[in-house]
């Protein structure tokens, strides 16, 4: 099963090594991880994807409980969560196709953002599986390459994986 | 605020360890390290200057596990450092708490491959429960306060801090008042009430109950709440070998280890419990066998301070995730609440059962022949030293036997890599401890594969007269790999033959120790008497029977009560 991990982690050097290597060490399979500041400059949000099941997602979180840079872990229950990925595509273009590619990615809500004679490069924000369809579709006229973030997540609601204070 | 005058890096260091009370530092200086050992030189922190650096981090290892203080070694960075390696590795499967400082090259130069330099900090990053390379003198001081809060809390382990060198010269301030404040790292003492207060339920209402104690004992000082438990309602105690000694093994109610080389009986008691509450221990392959099919009526209640051991190995029914002790006071008083004449003797009929386990299937080697016994010379060493000795021990057929025949009464008496099972580990970590414990007897059970790996230190033993005795008990083989080899791969034995031994009488002498040579049954008692007698370091070389092996035995994946009890040549 898929599972969304949400982590506060120290915004120090070495922090995902040591986090990365211990997915490694463990044998912890990793579909993405993608990382970057909070609100707070000293705390990085890592939001990372893994395959596996209910027990190896326990201990992938106590396990990484254990790193002294993390400080706080959640499991986002999918259906609790609003989980958004980008991705840049660089498809081919020609003459007949252009039209075509332009009106599916206004379909999908895209951006283009990059225009030469002979490639478009084509940016998607959305849930995975809206990325996947319109990536499939785009391979029809051929991608050239094509990078994306993995995916970050929120809880819905009130639900927050904050610090708690002391007192 | 006053303005603190500025002193060196070096200076901040030994301040800070004085701070955490260090009385013994084991190491080796080197190019990155001489600023910190030209402080060294005139601090009273006394420092042993070791021949290897592993067995630098074996002494502190040692040291940590015979006074449950943090243990602190030095070396210089590169060859230096990585040596530490297999020191820190055993270190941390055991849960020792460790604090290595390491030289490293001037932080300007730190990923240029220079002369001396290894990313140690990088090495280490699974074998550490934490690791710092620091990067400006200022920071020094808070890394060191919570590399020994690290090392020391919680579940226990080495954290290892990198030096540069012109961070070691560099200059900054003292600050008298640091605290530490790491929002990562709150360890939890206090166990759930709720799931204390199921724990006691089920223990009144289980009919085959039974104990597994492990290093966790130890480590949190729990062995008088162990046997309060255990009495209370004569529940019956198996330890692993990382908690041999936490419950008394003359007991009545001991059972002895458990798991691979455990007694019959204890191995026997688990597989038929239907409850276990395992206390400090993480369920490892040696103690459970297969652990698909291990204990399969027992519920089992799981008390240790690392949440992530909880579920790791087996299943677990009822985790409590604190401190032992704590948790075991909070048991013991329930249990006493709660505790009536009608259940006072719910176990009357289990603890008769596991006497008579007991005594069908004692421990066992053949004490009439003539042939000088492994087993016999750890039964002599027992009943001469009345079970009193500090006992270490390196890794193989000679730890097992130890283990088995060596009775303990108290914790940290048997002094044991268990985790990591290294080789060349008991020797140095024998001068740690008989160091920490300089009125004790402290005796290294040796096999002649294992002391060659860490002989060297002879020399640190004897240059500073470290009483520490040696018994080789030698047999010629890497011999617990020939077991294997000659019950699992024909007796085809690579490479277990060691074929050439040095005269370890010999050997000792040239270090101006003492060494004794038995052959014969008839003079192991005087060897004995006469190590324990000589004020010094002294080897015994015990010539023992070549290809005796080990049992009862539990082979590796199978299940505990799949015993080989006997030798069936």
């Amino acid at each position: 099963m898929r599972h969304v991990l949400a982590a506060l982690v120290e915004n120090k050097p070495g922090t995902l090594a040591r986090i990365l290597n211990l997915f490694r060490r463990r044998g912890f399979n990793i579909e993405s991880a993608a990382v970057g500041e909070t609100d707070d400059p000293g705390i990085s949000r890592l939001t990372i994807v893994v395959n596996g099941d209910n027990n190896v997602v326990e201990q992938v979180i106590k396990q990484l409980n254990k790193l002294i840079e993390v400080i706080k872990i959640s499991n986002l229950s999918q259906d609790r969560m609003v989980g958004r990925e980008l991705a840049m595509i660089k498809v081919a273009v020609d003459k007949e196709s252009l039209s075509e590619i332009i009106g599916l990615s206004e379909i999908f809500r895209t951006k283009i953002i990059d225009v030469s004679t002979r490639s478009l490069i084509i940016e998607i924000t959305g849930d995975e599986d809206k990325v996947n369809a319109f990536v499939d579709i785009m391979r029809r006229f051929g991608i050239k390459e094509m990078a994306r973030t993995g995916l970050v997540a929120l809880a819905r609601g009130q639900k927050a994986t904050e610090i708690e204070r002391e007192d | 605020m006053s303005k603190n005058k500025k002193v060196k890096g070096t200076k901040i260091i030994v301040d800070s360890l004085k701070d955490e009370k260090v009385e013994y530092i084991f190491g080796i200086p080197g190019g990155s390290i001489i600023p910190l050992y030209d402080e060294y030189y005139d601090s009273d922190i006394k420092h042993i200057l070791m021949r290897h650096e592993q067995a630098a981090a074996h002494a502190a290892d040692g040291y940590a596990r015979a006074t449950g203080k943090t243990g602190v070694c030095t070396t210089t960075s590169g060859p230096g450092a990585t040596n530490l390696v297999t020191g820190i590795a055993t270190a941390y499967m055991d849960s020792v708490p460790l604090v290595a400082l390491t030289g490293q090259v001037e932080t300007i130069s730190i990923g240029n491959d220079a002369f001396q330099e290894a990313d140690i900090t990088g090495i280490t990053l699974s074998i550490t429960k934490h690791n710092y390379l620091v990067k400006d003198v200022d920071e020094l001081q808070r890394i060191i306060k919570e590399a020994f809060y690290i090392a020391s809390t919680g579940r226990p382990g080495p954290v290892l801090i990198d030096l540069p060198k012109d961070v070691q010269t560099g200059e900054t301030e003292y600050d008298p008042n640091i605290t530490v404040n790491l929002r990562g790292y709150k360890p939890t003492y206090k166990g759930h009430p709720v799931q204390i207060k199921k724990a006691a339920d089920m223990i009144l209402n289980a009919e085959r109950a039974i104990i597994i104690a492990g290093g966790g004992v130890t480590i949190s000082g729990a062995n008088k709440e162990l046997i309060n438990l255990s009495e209370l309602l004569n529940i019956p105690v198996a330890t692993t070998i990382m908690g041999k000694g936490t419950f008394p093994e003359d007991h009545p109610l001991s059972l002895g280890i458990l798991g691979m080389h455990g007694t019959t009986y204890a191995n026997y008691s688990v597989s038929d419990s239907d409850l276990i509450l395992a206390i400090g221990t993480r369920f490892s392959d040696r103690v459970t066998g297969d652990a698909s099919r291990f204990a399969p009526d027992a519920k089992i209640i799981h008390i240790d301070i690392d949440p992530a051991e909880i579920g790791k190995n087996v299943r677990v029914d009822l985790p409590i995730v604190g401190d032992s002790k704590n948790i075991l006071n909070s048991l013991l008083s329930i249990l006493k609440t709660k505790i009536s004449n009608e259940n006072k003797g719910r176990y009357k009929k289990w603890i008769e059962k596991v006497s008579t386990w007991k005594m069908e299937h004692p421990l066992h080697f053949n004490e009439k022949t003539d042939t000088l016994k492994p087993q016999y010379v750890i039964k002599r060493l027992y009943e001469i030293t009345k079970g009193n000795a500090i006992i270490v021990t390196e890794v193989g057929q000679h730890q097992m036997w130890t283990a088995q025949y060596y009775l303990c009464k108290n914790p940290r008496q048997f002094i044991s890599s268990g985790g990591l099972g290294t080789m060349g580990y008991g020797f140095p970590a024998s001068i740690g401890v008989k160091i920490a414990l300089p009125n004790s007897l402290v005796f290294d059970v040796a096999g002649d594969g294992s002391f060659q790996m860490n002989c060297q230190e002879l020399a640190t033993a004897v240059q500073n007269n470290i009483d520490v005795k040696v018994a080789i008990i030698n047999n010629g083989y890497l011999g617990m790999v020939r077991q294997w080899q000659e019950l699992f791969y024909n007796r085809r034995y690579s490479n277990t033959r060691l074929g050439y031994l040095p005269d370890f009488v010999k050997f000792a002498e040239s270090y101006n120790a003492k060494g004794i040579r038995v052959t014969k049954k008839s003079e192991v008692d005087d060897a004995i008497q006469e190590a324990i007698r000589y004020d010094g370091p002294v080897l015994i070389d015990f010539r023992v029977e070549e290809e005796e092996n080990v049992f009862p035995m539990v082979p590796a994946g199978k299940t505990l009560t799949n015993i080989i009890e006997v030798d069936k040549r």
